[in-house]
């Protein structure tokens, strides 16, 4: 520091008022933005239950476990939508995690070279890009027709379980989960290839080094390391799959019911949006704001636990 | 007993050579052969939707797909000339209100706090709106532009674009904000900088690049999005009027068009899905190679 003790000179060694003004009026704009973006978040939570409010309050609780859906007598219940929600994803996953941590494991692993390699993860994130009503299309054109025989098989043959009780008439529940799969399979991968990446190398050398065989490794060291960062991604995708909306409501048929067949037709809450929403007035909209703001909820709370999860790993590095 | 006496005696049998037929090497080799067919299944549907979309659509492909309007049922020819251009004018809007505004909190997360507290619970609740359902974005743009303006119109459907991609514009923009050397940031406050100098003059135009790439992967994915424009933007059969009128868009006519059962009406619907897909194929492979180059 020079000392100033000429008043013309210290001038130059001092900022304009003007200046340090713009400093901390520009900090404090992008601040406000910033804070803003967070600020998204909680509006559209805050102006969904308030618009909710109305069907909240006549219907309670009970809006979930009822199964009705009546504009002329305006009692709504969403429980077909709920359980179509639940089945649809639950069936994704059940297709979408082994295939997607296969994936993953064949492209950290050093199965191929990286000049193979790295086309196919760029294919993979391309498969993430693909609008959902294309694939909604693709569903209709391509997936029904080849379906329906094979869900006709599966309902002559095993038709006395529960679970295929209904004759497939094209679109349908198991339709909507397989599409659902196609669509968070590359999330999956993506994610779980990231946490298997970030597996430090000395862990593997050490199993190599005891002897271990290559799947050896990576079922009982590789995998139960990565586990968290995995689970993360699984949660990820879960909560797209649950939110998914035009390609299963081009797909699943969209009919009122909840069917314990896989094979029958069903709806989810984001089909009933979806169908509903531009025709719909008074309590009608109460109570689809009243569904959103339950598959808000749920997407929510998944989305938190999934985050929450993968910065976990993300620290650990 | 010598060593090499033990292991003749001990372990008569155990060699170290690799055995194929043990059972730890077959299962090796089968779970191999498991990981390269997943990779092969999950490649499988996204070959097939390119396929089926550039064999129905391309058949299309024209410039009356361009600069006509969608033709009612059982009538011949016409195009989607006027949801291109709804498509245009919603993402454009959407693109209007989430550039600025996510670029300036990613300066804040990115130069002003970064590694604080704040700038951690932001990047939280960012991550988490990136994952809210668009459906219930359209919900959200409903409630707060249709029944506040009594209309459906194109400004709703780009206030719900707009909140779609906010999330990836923020975190792309903030990622490209700092990995701008810090070097950078001391040259330029050495100079007698202040931090909006710094920032406007220095920073954010050595992270322009990147963030052009975060910016169109961005619009792209918004000018694919269906579920928050069919109760906003609506859809329109004519050409647009304005910005507080229903708009057609080209997602929307894509999934009006599928579900009817008139085949001129299909076709175009495939037309619009090729346009769709060609129009993320191409961003996806320029940012990539953007990206590349830049390594």
């Amino acid at each position: 520091m020079v000392p100033s003790t000429n008043d013309s000179q210290s001038m130059n060694w001092h900022r304009s008022e003007a200046s340090r003004w713009l400093d901390k009026g520009f900090i404090g704009v992008t601040g406000f933005f910033g804070i803003a973006v967070a600020l998204v978040l909680l509006a559209i939570a805050l102006r969904v239950s308030i618009d909710a409010f109305p069907a909240i309050q006549k219907f309670g609780l009970g809006f979930i476990t009822t199964s009705r859906w009546n504009p002329v007598e305006n009692l709504y219940g969403a429980w077909p939508q709920v359980y179509g929600t639940i089945v649809t994803s639950f069936i994704a996953l059940l297709i979408a995690v082994p295939i997607g941590v296969g994936v993953a494991l064949f492209l950290s692993e050093d199965f191929l070279s990286p000049r193979i390699q790295r086309p196919i993860v760029f294919l993979v994130e391309l498969l993430a890009a693909i609008p959902s009503v294309v694939f909604g299309l693709w569903g209709i054109f391509v997936l029904i027709p080849l379906l329906t025989p094979i869900g006709k098989w599966f309902h002559e043959t095993l038709g006395w379980i529960p679970l295929f009780n209904t004759v497939p008439v094209g679109p349908g529940i198991y339709v909507a989960g397989l599409v659902l799969s196609i669509m968070i399979l590359p999330i999956i991968a993506a994610i779980s290839r990231d946490a298997l990446v970030a597996v430090p190398l000395e862990l593997r050398q050490a199993a190599y080094g005891l002897g271990a065989t290559r799947w050896e490794t990576i079922f009982q060291v590789i995998l139960p390391a990565a586990f968290s960062g995995i689970v993360g991604g699984v949660m990820l995708a879960l909560g797209r799959a649950m939110g998914e909306t035009m390609a299963v409501t081009m797909v699943i048929g969209n009919a009122n019911v909840a069917s314990p067949s896989i094979l029958a037709q069903g709806s989810t809450v984001s089909s009933l949006l979806a169908n509903q929403f531009a025709e719909a007035s008074g309590l009608q909209i109460s109570s689809l704001m009243y569904a959103a703001l339950i598959l808000f909820g749920l997407t929510l709370i998944v989305n938190i636990l999934a985050e929450l999860l993968v910065r976990s790993v993300r620290l650990k590095l | 007993m010598t060593s090499q006496e033990f292991a003749s005696n001990v372990l008569p049998r155990r060699s170290l050579k690799r055995v194929p037929s043990s059972p730890r090497t077959l299962f090796s080799a089968v779970m191999t052969v498991v990981a390269f067919a997943c990779a092969a299944i999950a490649l499988i549907p996204l070959i097939s939707v390119l396929y089926y979309v550039i064999i129905n659509g391309a058949g299309r492909l024209g410039p009356d797909l361009f600069t006509q309007l969608p033709p009612p049922p059982l009538v011949k020819g016409g195009g989607f000339g006027n949801a291109i251009l709804g498509t245009l004018l919603t993402v454009g809007m959407a693109a209007a209100i989430s550039i600025p505004f996510g670029v300036l909190a990613a300066i804040f997360l990115s130069e002003f706090a970064r590694d604080t507290v704040v700038a951690d619970w932001i990047d939280f609740f960012t991550n988490v709106l990136s994952g809210v359902p668009s459906i219930v974005v359209g919900v959200f743009a409903y409630a707060l532009v249709v029944v506040t303006t009594g209309t459906f119109s194109a400004f709703a459907g780009g206030v719900a674009l707009a909140v779609l991609m906010l999330p990836t514009i923020v975190r792309t923009a903030a990622e490209s904000l700092e990995s701008v050397p810090n070097e950078t940031r001391q040259a330029a406050i050495g100079l007698g900088a202040t931090r909006f100098q710094t920032t406007i003059q220095v920073v954010l135009p050595a992270a322009i690049p990147a963030i052009v790439t975060g910016v169109m992967l961005a619009i792209s994915r918004a000018a694919g999005e269906t579920a928050p424009l069919i109760f906003t933007a609506l859809f329109s059969q004519y050409w647009a009027k304005g910005v507080w009128e229903p708009i057609a868009s080209l997602s929307v006519l894509v999934f009006n068009f599928a579900t009817v059962p008139y085949k001129n009406q299909q076709q175009l619907a495939w037309a619009g899905a090729l346009v769709l897909v060609g129009m993320v194929l191409i961003t996806s492979i320029l940012s990539r190679w953007a990206t590349q180059r830049k390594r």
